[in-house]
């Protein structure tokens, strides 16, 4: 039986599972249902500094993108950081981690790039005996305007000069998570990694303008006719997220930085995936939102049988696996031949492969009269469109040609060596392959 | 060669190749595309109507969520956690009028969740892949006889099994299994799957069966009680209610429950003698799967003949609709006054004093079953009392299932009964209570 304790910064939790600073970490009572529906830790919801606490609008909150049927593949939100008393939440946060021992609090924040403003706050977070702090530099609206968020994220000498504060007055772990607002995500987690940080998280949502609502021209979420652009999650960030967290965890300045991966993860699969990238852990916050604090039970069913059917006795058999497998195009083996093929016995004859490949592609799939659609290999460069829009699971497969055969389209004969484009002669800087 | 026009009963009406196809599978299983699009259905409903509406409580949410991940062994072992006869649950429940009535897409769209079939997916997926999932706990030290290794004994026994006792469960047939094994009809529990659901359930260990086993003639509770730590009755009911009219004793007469237990263990469909002109007497499942099943057998007319109104039919509208869309004739308010050679006289209820006569060169009862015995135990109307434990009027004696007071006479509610008394049958010994 698989082990899905999880050690990250020295922080205990009794599964990888936790959930996002969001609003399902805003109170006291969120986080003890969380906890008694058995996610292993939670990142509290974002404090600010001490004060009147920030208003939210009384309009709608989020919005949302649907597939078929209405299942949630998107939501964006404009809500911003606790609007409840910093007090209230640090006694709510000390009176659960006295309860709850076992799982993981981390405590968000979000206050001015002043040094006094972290000085003044960090004591109190300290005192509730949180397992370890993130630094909020990813909120993409409303904070960011006011120089907070992913206003600071997007400096990397802001990120820099807070970590190195809050390392100073502050002696448990501090995770800096990172906006994915920015061109290259490699700068801030070097910066974070230069001030001194146990670890980043990312991503944090991204800028977003969900609809348009075409009666009122507002964009949605609409607060009385107008719209401001939101913090995109859910599902449909998550390849976005999971390319950010690859290229810090191979980027040779951050390679070996824990990183806890955010971004759309909603089953044990995903989750998995983001391990496999060289996440210590996840953090969840839309699925959750979307289904309630349950599922959490099937990504930990899901996790420790998927483990036990690959041998995995320890979340660190496996996490970082997929990195080294990661790499930058020009290292892609050209000398790799593929070709669709479809069968025949699966296909239902939609011809939708026929349409992508004639019309976008390369005309490598032909059609007969009574609806008979085959690959010509002469042609097929084994783009993978077809599979990609095929309706039906692995009727299309894309099936590498042996070496020494000789491949229809080019006429060349297929070779096993390894060759890539640094060496090939097309380059114009192709370089020896000594 | 007989054929459907061929009077009186004949075997062989149909062709090999038609029975063969007429016993298949009611519902073919789903293949994964099929499962992963029926499981993205669920809403992942908060408290679940359908978890309160099935008598085990299995986590239907949960496990259809497990199914869409790719996990459909973790999706088993949440069924199973539940129900250990979940697989047999999954092609037998009227879920028409259980979790798939209450599913919200039901009452939505008119189109539940497929959550039989799906639980069915489950459940076979982990089956044929993984011998026995559950492990026993250290040795209680105690003995537990469980009297009849149907739906009811076989759950109980599991359960006390893993809780860590020793169990032997006597049954009274030949082969356990109860209705599950004798009851059924064949369409629903196709390729043996009852004798290889109970030789799955057995991969626990520590349950023994000795079968040949009779409750009142080779056993006395009072032995038992005496030999044992515990005893648990499900025995089920063995006797059929009788008509009461002239004409009984035919030799075309006989119990429904024969004929469906008779078609289960035969080897060769086409060595069942059926009648041309078949009359079944009754209004539920019992009367469902007789009438089917003589017309799957090549019977040219058969009809269901009910006291009562189509709505007060225990058979569910789906069950009904099955039956119609065989081609068996439902007939209502009409009960049995006589039976006379190759014909049966039937009386309508509803004040008319008519009478009409239909041919019938073989009669099916299925007016219900009854106790037949009662051990000397106290009864609640014709059933042995018990209280929500299980726990029946003398100490140390529980009993669960269609011979205990309460629940439908369902698979799945002696299901819950037997793993409940087990429960409490546990907790009882080893509180020394």
């Amino acid at each position: 039986m698989a082990d899905l304790t999880s050690d990250f910064l020295g922080i205990k939790s009794p599964n990888p599972f936790w959930l996002a600073s969001a609003p399902p970490t805003d109170k006291e009572y969120n986080v003890r249902r969380a906890f008694e529906a058995g996610w292993g830790g939670v990142v509290w919801k974002t404090l600010g500094m001490e004060g009147p606490p920030v208003v939210n609008v009384n309009g709608p909150r989020y919005g949302a993108i649907y597939g078929a049927d209405r299942r949630l593949m998107g939501l964006n939100n404009i809500e911003l950081i606790t609007d409840r008393p910093l007090e209230v939440n640090l006694e709510e946060i000390t009176r659960v981690k006295a309860d709850y021992p076992d799982r993981a609090i981390i405590v968000s924040l979000m206050v001015p790039c002043e040094e006094q403003a972290w000085k003044d706050i960090l004591p109190k977070v300290a005192a509730t005996g949180a397992d370890g702090i993130e630094l909020n530099f990813g909120c993409p609206h409303g904070m960011s305007e006011r120089g907070m968020g992913a206003a600071v994220g997007q400096v990397p000498e802001y990120i820099e000069m807070v970590t190195r504060w809050c390392k100073q007055y502050y002696d448990k772990p501090v995770i800096v998570k990172l906006t994915p607002n920015i061109t290259d995500v490699r700068k801030p987690a070097a910066a974070a990694m230069r001030g001194g940080a146990d670890a980043v998280s990312l991503i944090n949502t991204i800028n977003s303008i969900t609809s348009v609502n075409l009666d009122s021209m507002s964009p949605e979420p609409s607060i009385d006719g107008k719209g401001s652009h939101g913090g995109y999650c859910g599902p449909a960030v998550k390849p976005i997220a999971m390319s950010m967290v690859s290229e810090i965890a191979r980027n040779p300045d951050t390679h070996g930085l824990p990183i806890s991966g955010i971004g759309g993860v909603t089953t044990w699969r995903d989750a998995a995936e983001f391990m496999a990238l060289g996440c210590g852990n996840v953090q969840v916050c839309t699925a959750a939102m979307t289904y309630g604090f349950k599922i959490v039970e099937e990504m930990i069913s899901g996790l420790s049988q998927w483990m036990d059917e690959k041998g995995y006795e320890n979340l660190h058999d496996f996490v970082g696996m997929a990195v080294p497998n990661v790499t930058d195009w020009k290292y892609l083996n050209l000398n790799y031949i593929a070709k669709a093929v479809i069968s025949q016995d699966d296909c239902i004859k939609c011809g939708r492969c026929y349409a992508a490949c004639e019309d976008t592609s390369h005309q490598a799939i032909s059609m007969s009269a009574d609806r008979v659609f085959e690959v010509i290999d002469a042609e097929c460069v084994a783009c993978n469109l077809c599979v990609d829009v095929c309706p039906v699971q692995d009727c299309i497969s894309m099936v590498p040609m042996k070496a020494g055969e000789v491949d229809p389209r080019t006429g060349k004969v297929v070779s096993d060596d390894y060759a890539n484009w640094t060496t090939h002669p097309n380059n114009p800087g192709a370089v020896a392959a000594e | 060669m007989p054929d459907t026009t061929t009077p009186g009963l004949a075997a062989a009406r149909l062709g090999r190749d038609e029975l063969k196809a007429n016993f298949a599978d009611l519902h073919e299983p789903l293949d994964p595309h099929e499962a992963a699009v029926a499981a993205d259905r669920c809403y992942f409903c908060y408290d679940a109507p359908c978890i309160t509406a099935c008598p085990t409580s299995i986590d239907i949410p949960l496990f259809i969520r497990q199914i869409a991940t790719g996990t459909s062994e973790a999706a088993a072992k949440t069924i199973f956690d539940q129900n250990i006869l979940g697989g047999m649950c999954a092609r037998v429940c009227p879920t028409e009028t259980l979790c798939e009535e209450a599913c919200v897409r039901e009452a939505a769209e008119g189109k539940p969740v497929e959550i039989g079939r799906l639980q069915r997916h489950a459940t076979d997926t982990l089956m044929a892949k993984q011998a026995h999932p559950y492990v026993r706990a250290a040795s209680t030290g105690k003995k537990i006889a469980v009297v009849g290794a149907g739906p009811a004994g076989l759950a109980a026994a599991h359960r006390l099994a893993m809780l860590g006792s020793d169990v032997t469960i006597y049954d009274a047939r030949s082969k356990a299994g109860g209705l599950n094994e004798f009851g059924i009809a064949s369409y629903k529990s196709t390729n043996d799957f009852a004798a290889r659901e109970v030789d799955w359930l057995l991969g626990i260990g520590g349950i023994t069966i000795q079968t040949g086993k009779t409750l009142g003639s080779d056993l006395s509770l009072d032995e038992l009680s005496t030999d044992y730590d515990a005893v648990f009755l499900a025995v089920g009911l063995g006797g059929v209610n009788a008509l009461s009219v002239d004409g009984e004793d035919n030799s075309g007469v006989s119990d429904a429950v024969d004929f469906i237990g008779d078609l289960r263990q035969a080897s060769e469909l086409a060595s069942l003698p059926v009648g041309r002109d078949v009359v079944v007497i009754g209004g539920g499942m019992t009367a469902v799967d007789a009438a089917v099943q003589s017309k799957l057998l090549g019977a040219r007319n058969v009809t269901i003949a009910y006291r009562r109104g189509r709505d007060r039919m225990s058979a569910s509208p789906y069950e009904q609709e099955l039956a119609a869309s065989k081609g068996v004739q439902l007939l209502f308010n009409v009960q049995p006054a006589a039976i006379h050679d190759g014909e049966i006289e039937l009386a309508y209820t509803d004040g008319s004093h008519e009478t009409l006569r239909l041919p019938a060169d073989q009669v099916f009862k299925a007016i219900g079953q009854t106790l037949v015995t009662d051990a000397g135990l106290a009864l609640d109307g014709r059933k042995i009392a018990v209280d929500p434990n299980g726990r029946t009027s003398r100490k140390g004696v529980w009993a669960g299932g269609d011979c205990a007071s309460g629940g439908d006479d369902l698979t799945v509610t002696a299901v819950a009964e037997g793993r409940d008394a087990a429960m409490d049958i546990h907790a009882t010994l080893m509180g020394g209570k």
